[in-house]
């Protein structure tokens, strides 16, 4: 049950953060890449709240994340990541009214199918070969 | 397109860089003696004094900043899931250069 809220709480968090830094920076508007821009740009990210916000979100994700593998197997957390990009992509198309063409949502589900199937294989942590 | 394709490529290279030398910086520092506070603290002392620490740190927040600049530009709906292409240069990057296989 507590590994189940924690990879909860890393999915809300990872997609609370991307969502808080998107509406960020699309309040600060589009990066020139000049010198003079990127440097704006810079100022105006370091004292934006919103920007703040996905990053207190994102070390929530990280806290998270780091708590679930210290007990749960890689193999059952790393699918959760997957879903992850499935989530994201619906709730842009539901917060922030993002239009996605069929074709960006199989490329979600095919980077979701790669995601599940680098989980399932076993990490080799040692260099003789043994599986963690 | 031009300048999407090149933040992607910092955002991608930036963070696998930057994880690669964390990775070497950790594993050269070795292990904490302990999961007791004051073990965890000489371990982070370590960690910092580890030259690739401070390699991985400025690439990843090199990655950080080429994110929010690509989120500036294009839908979340797009960078996100073309941020995925990190697993498959980390994989090579763990292969080649930490030969984690």
């Amino acid at each position: 049950m507590k590994t189940l809220v924690m990879v909860l709480a890393m999915v809300v968090c990872a997609n609370a953060g991307d969502l808080m830094l998107k509406r960020g920076m699309s309040q600060i508007g589009a990066v020139q890449l000049t010198a003079s821009g990127l440097a704006q740009a810079f100022r105006l990210t370091v004292t934006n709240g919103t920007i703040w916000v996905g990053i207190l979100f994102l070390t929530g994700f990280m806290l998270s994340y780091m708590t679930v593998l210290s007990w749960a197997d890689y193999s059952y957390v790393m699918p959760a990541g997957a879903f992850g990009y499935a989530l994201l992509t619906l709730l842009a198309v539901i917060f922030l009214h993002e239009p996605v063409s069929p074709r960006r949502w199989i490329g979600v589900a095919l980077i979701c199918v790669g995601v599940l199937l680098v989980g399932q294989t076993k990490p080799r942590t040692t260099a003789g070969g043994a599986t963690a | 397109m031009m300048r999407v394709i090149l933040a992607l490529a910092v955002l991608i290279l930036g963070s696998t860089g930057g994880e690669i030398a964390i990775t070497h910086g950790m594993k050269s520092t070795g292990e904490p003696a302990r999961l007791r506070p004051l073990a965890l603290l000489q371990f982070l002392g370590r960690a910092v004094r580890n030259g690739w620490f401070w390699t991985g740190v400025p690439l990843m927040a090199l990655s950080f900043y080429a994110l929010l600049i690509l989120l500036s530009w294009e839908p979340i709906s797009l960078v996100i899931p073309a941020s995925a292409l990190s697993y498959v240069v980390g994989t090579l990057g763990a292969k080649y250069i930490l030969a984690n296989v």
